[in-house]
Order: structure tokens, then sequence, then C-alpha cells
């Protein structure tokens, strides 16, 4: 092109159609992903904050609820409805009994239960390599074809998660905040001590916990695994955006794992969208994002200081 | 000295059967090269010798010292890469590489420490977890120089035969233990790091009350555990003749908490067990993926990290050492299992 001319109309056009095209393509994957995310990062925090326990293994449920879906759907044949259903109540009890017999009898030794958590994950990754292989698996969307929206057309399996995902956290605050179970979980957050004084037992409710905590995880997982690959190391990669979420927006709040996740798929998604041949950057600036929170606020946006527990 | 040596000999060592198993398991990897020098063997005891260095840095760092560390494979990988990096670039030599890839590390150490002094507990642990993540976002962004997924390869090696970097390897690995113990002897007259990094992991505040100013010390263990991370993944780079992105991953810092509280956390010869056991003996049983277990390594790995972890929380070591030495209730003095009486004092050991 020659210098000082200038763009003419048609190229101008085009590049007011790609950016916009961006731009679209921006906000929707920022709000899948971004609730993909908090989905995770609200169990993440919930079983942090409740049983001060960091769960490695909580992506680990999110792998085995996907990949239950693709062997019901593409192994067994069964229809999409009772496949979800398996799926997800088979990886809920799964979290329930895995943290039954194997986090909480050694819940007083803290490393111990970090690796506990990391042992338990290697044993899905390689259970599932060993039964399914190490390829790439996909599904078919749940609900196929596209919906207009004011001018964008949006796959109908994004409508659904972002539909799920708003049901699932509207579902969440209501259990927190209005039913018994909820004041119990969070009177267990506060002071474990002092709950079992008010006659709430502290060990049900912590099974509780881990049951909703992989409950939103293996929801999370049967509605994004139609457009994300299955594998065995899937668990890798979500695991380390869900500790940065939870990290930035304060360990143990729920709203700080919201906001965060919504933080973090945005740089994501415009790394991935804005500069595809370094898209392997979309970790540095979410950590580097994650970094700048803490140097001004060490606990976090929405940080909980635990004062030195009593034992 | 000799006699004060051999009545050191005589005292402490001979009647603690846990030292006497130490010294018999050091002295024996001296004639290991004697029964067996295929290369495939040496090679597998060597990288396990220098993943005992590893193990027991991150010991000091988080054991001892509380800062608990989930990305201890920065020190090692910014070595590792660092000697890769080198040699491709400016054609260094051993000599040269692996002193400044350990200094690389030191440096790395220090810069981690910084917001290490401003956090604690789980979000120290999340923070430190991020950083070797970032920097294999960087590898993997600018395939051009650091060969992305594929690594660098083609690092030369540091001695001439496979049984000279054993050896090598070796001494380096029994110096770096024996120099680590010795910092982190709380009972030491000499150094006062032992007992200062258990200060403040037990109670920061009080450390700080007593005078003891934690910060400086906080950096110093940082930089302890920074230099023998970065010195094993130096060798380490030298040893394997390439560099690539699971130095950095979050496997290789998972290695060294999985060897660590395996054996026995805080404490030194739990690591050096831990490494001995998960990586050598299970290498060995798998014949090189040639049986079920060699197929299946991390499998039947992860099952029994997770069975001694039920059953022993406190670690192998831990537990045998428990079984096989007794404290003397009285003067505090190690006593062999089957002594009634305690051998300085004669208290009834029950």
């Amino acid at each position: 092109m020659v210098r000082g001319r200038g763009l003419s109309p048609p190229y101008s056009e085009l590049i007011f159609l790609i950016l916009n095209a961006m731009a679209e393509q921006i906000v929707i994957g920022t709000l899948v992903t971004g609730g993909v995310y908090a989905l995770l990062a609200i169990g993440f925090s919930l079983i942090f904050g409740n049983a001060r326990v960091i769960n490695m293994a909580h992506t680990g449920f999110f792998m085995l609820a996907a990949y239950g879906l693709y062997y019901f759907i593409r192994r067994a044949g069964l229809d999409a409805a009772p496949a979800i259903v398996i799926s997800v109540v088979a990886a809920t009890l799964l979290g329930i009994l895995a943290y039954r017999f194997l986090i909480n009898p050694i819940r007083e030794h803290h490393a111990a239960v970090l690796l506990m958590t990391v042992a338990i994950v290697l044993v899905f990754q390689e259970a599932m390599t060993a039964v399914f292989s190490s390829k790439y698996w996909s599904i078919p969307s749940l609900i196929p074809g596209f919906t207009d929206i004011l001018g964008v057309s949006v796959q109908n399996q994004r409508l659904l998660i972002l539909g799920v995902v708003a049901a699932v956290i509207v579902a969440v605050w209501l259990i927190l905040s209005r039913t018994k179970l909820g004041i119990a979980l969070r009177a267990t957050a506060q002071d474990a001590e002092v709950a079992t004084l008010m006659g709430i037992s502290v060990p049900r409710t912590l099974m509780v916990t881990m049951g909703i905590a992989t409950f939103l995880a293996a929801v999370a997982a049967v509605v994004v695994a139609p457009i994300w690959t299955i594998y065995p190391a899937m668990w890798a990669g979500p695991l380390v955006m869900v500790l940065v979420i939870v990290v930035l927006g304060g360990l143990g709040s729920i709203k700080g794992a919201i906001i965060g996740s919504f933080i973090i798929s945005l740089v994501e998604v415009s790394v991935a969208i804005l500069m595809p041949e370094r898209a392997y950057l979309k970790v540095v600036f979410a950590i580097l994002a994650m970094v700048i929170v803490l140097i001004v606020r060490p606990g976090g946006l929405f940080g909980v200081i635990f004062e030195e527990e009593r034992l | 000295m000799l006699r004060r040596l051999l009545k050191d000999f005589r005292f402490s060592l001979l009647p603690v059967p846990g030292r006497i198993i130490a010294i018999v398991f050091f002295v024996a990897l001296f004639f290991i090269p004697l029964i067996d020098d295929s290369k495939y063997a040496l090679f597998v005891l060597t990288t396990s010798n220098l993943l005992v260095i590893f193990a027991v840095s991150w010991d000091l760092l988080s054991g001892y010292s509380g800062q608990v560390n989930f990305g201890h494979a920065l020190f090692f990988g910014v070595s590792a890469y660092t000697v890769a990096l080198l040699h491709k670039y400016f054609e260094l030599q051993p000599w040269a590489t692996i002193p400044i890839g350990t200094v690389v590390a030191v440096g790395i150490g220090v810069v981690t420490s910084i917001p290490a002094l401003r956090l604690r507990g789980p979000y120290l642990s999340l923070l430190t977890m991020a950083f070797p993540l970032m920097l294999l976002g960087l590898v993997m962004a600018f395939k051009d120089w650091t060969g992305g997924e594929f690594g660098i390869p083609g690092i030369p090696p540091i001695a001439g035969s496979h049984v000279g970097e054993y050896y090598i390897c070796l001494i380096v690995m029994l110096a770096s233990v024996l120099v680590m113990w010795k910092l982190t002897d709380a009972g030491s007259k000499y150094i006062r790091t032992g007992l200062i990094f258990h200060a403040i992991r037990e109670d920061e505040i009080a450390a700080r009350a007593s005078g003891i100013n934690t910060i400086n010390y906080k950096i110093m263990a940082f930089v302890i555990g920074g230099f023998f991370a970065g010195l094993a993944g130096a060798l380490y780079a030298h040893v394997l003749g390439t560099v690539s992105i699971s130095y950095l991953s979050m496997t290789m810092s998972f290695r060294a908490i999985i060897y660590v509280v395996f054996g026995g956390i805080v404490s030194i010869y739990g690591p050096v067990v831990g490494v001995y056991t998960l990586q050598t003996l299970l290498t060995f049983a798998g014949q090189g993926g040639q049986n079920f277990l060699g197929r299946n390594l991390i499998l039947i790995m992860a099952i029994l990290v997770v069975l001694v972890l039920l059953f022993m929380p406190e670690g192998v070591a831990v537990w045998i050492r428990d079984k096989i030495e007794r404290e003397c209730p009285r003067c505090k003095l190690t006593n062999v299992f089957w002594r009634k009486e305690c051998r300085a004092c004669s208290a009834p050991l029950h």
C-alpha cells in the first residue's frame, strides 16, 4: 500500500467487520468459559472454606464426568438425558466416597491431604488412559444448531451452558442463604468448633460440602464436554485456571470465585483471539493478573483472612 | 581428633540403628558400579541421586522453614533451561554452565521470596505454584528460541563415561545432603539456621519477638532451596542431554512433594527414602515398561502413595524409625528398640 493514501472504503469496512466479529467472539467466549470456571471455582472455594482442603482432585471429578458422558452416549448408546443423570450422580457419589474414605482420615496432616488429592487425580488420569487410551475424543452437541441474538449467531450448546450456569449459581446462592443446610455450611466455614457446639454435625456438613462441590464440577463437565475435547490430562488446564481464579478472588469466597472467573476468562479468551500464534501466553497473563491483585491485596479481592485456627 | 571421631563412632553412631542403615546405604552406593555397570542401571541411579537433591531442598524450604512451595520445579527448570540456552547460543562447557545455572536459580529464589514475604499459608503455596507455569507459558510462546514442546537437545555430558558421571553425581548428592542436614540440624551448637527455621515454622510472631530477623531467614531459606534445586536441575540437564517443558511442569513440582511426604516431611532422610523407593525401586521393578508394573508405573505409584498416606501419614521413613528406635524419656537419647533401659542414664524405656 502506498503511504499517506489512507484506507479505501472497502478495506475499512472489512476491518470494521473483523473487529466486530472479534468483539462478539470475546464476549461470548468470556461468558461461556467464565461460566464453566465459575462452577468449578465455587466448588473449589466451598471445599477450601469449609474443610480447609486444597483439593487438587477437583477437576479430576470434572474429567470423570466428561468421560462418563462420552462413554454413555458414544459407547453405550444411551440418550443424552439418562447419560447426563448417570454421569453426574456417579461423579458426585465418587467424590463423597473419596472424601469419606481417603481425605477425611488424614485431615490433620495438611501436606498429606494435598498429596492425597494429587494421588487421587493421578489414579483417575491413569485409569482413564487405561480404559479409553490417550486419544482425543469428542461428543456431539446436546442441542445442535445456532440461534440469532441481536444479529449474532450463537451455538445453542453455548446458550445452554450460559443458562445452566446461571441457574446453578442462583440455586447455590439460594441454598447457602435460605436453607438450614446453608446456615450449617457457613457456620462450619466460620468456626468449626462453635458450629459443633450449636448442634451441627461438622463431619456430615463437610461431606455434604464435598458432594455439592463435585456436583458442580460434574454439571460443568456435562455441559461443556461437547465443545471441549476429552483426553486424560484435561484436568490440568482448568485446575491451573481455577487455582488462579480462587486465589485472585480470595480463598473461601463465593463472590470472589464468580467475579474472578469472569476476569480470568476475559484475559484468557482475549489472548487466545487477539494473538492466536502466542496462545500459550494466556496462562502467563492470567497469572500476571493474579500476582498484581495479590501484591495490592494479599488476601485476594474478597478474601476471608483466617485467623489462627483453634484446634 | 582421631580419638574423638572414634568415640563419636562408638557412642553416637553404633547404638543408633537409623544412622547405621544410612551409612551402610551410602557406602553401598559407592560399590554399585563394581556389581553392575550397565548403562541403564547407572543412569537410573544417577537421575535418582539428582532427584534426591531436588527433594531434600524442597524439604528444607517447605518442611523446615514452613514456606510451603508448590512450584519447586521453577528453580530446577530455570537452571536446566539456563544450562541449555548457554550451551546452545554461547557454546559454554559444563564447568561454566552448571555454576551459572545454579546462580540464576538462586536469583530466582530471591525474586520468589519477595511475594513470599507478604503472603502466608495457602496463598503462598498457590502463588508459588503459578510461577513455573508462567515460565512454561513463555517457553511455549517463544518456540523459536526455546524449542517449545520439543525442548533443546544436544547438551554435552559432564564426564566421558557413565561411571564417571555416576560418581560425580553421587558425590555432589552426598555433599549436598550433608550440608542441608547440617543446616537444618536444630541441635547444632555452631549453625543456628536449623533452630531458627523450626521457630519460624512453628510460630513466626514468637520468633520475631525473640529478636530473630525472620525476613532475612525466610529469604535465606528460599536461597538455599533455590541453590540446591538449581544445582540438581543443571546436572540433570547434562545427564539427560536434553531439556524439555516437563522440567517446569506441575508434575515436576509435585514429584518433590510426593517423595518428601512419602518418606516423611521435616526429616532429611525422608526424601532420600522416598526417592529410592518410588523412583529407583519402581523403575527397576518395572523393567523399562516390559511388564504390567512398568506399563502402569504412575498408577501403581499413585496407589502406593494413597495407601502409605492412609496407614502411615507421617511417612514411611519416620514410621520405620519409630519402630526401630526409642527415645529415652529422661535424657532424650536414641536407643535401639530391644533395649529395656536407656544406654546412658538407665531410665526404663516405656
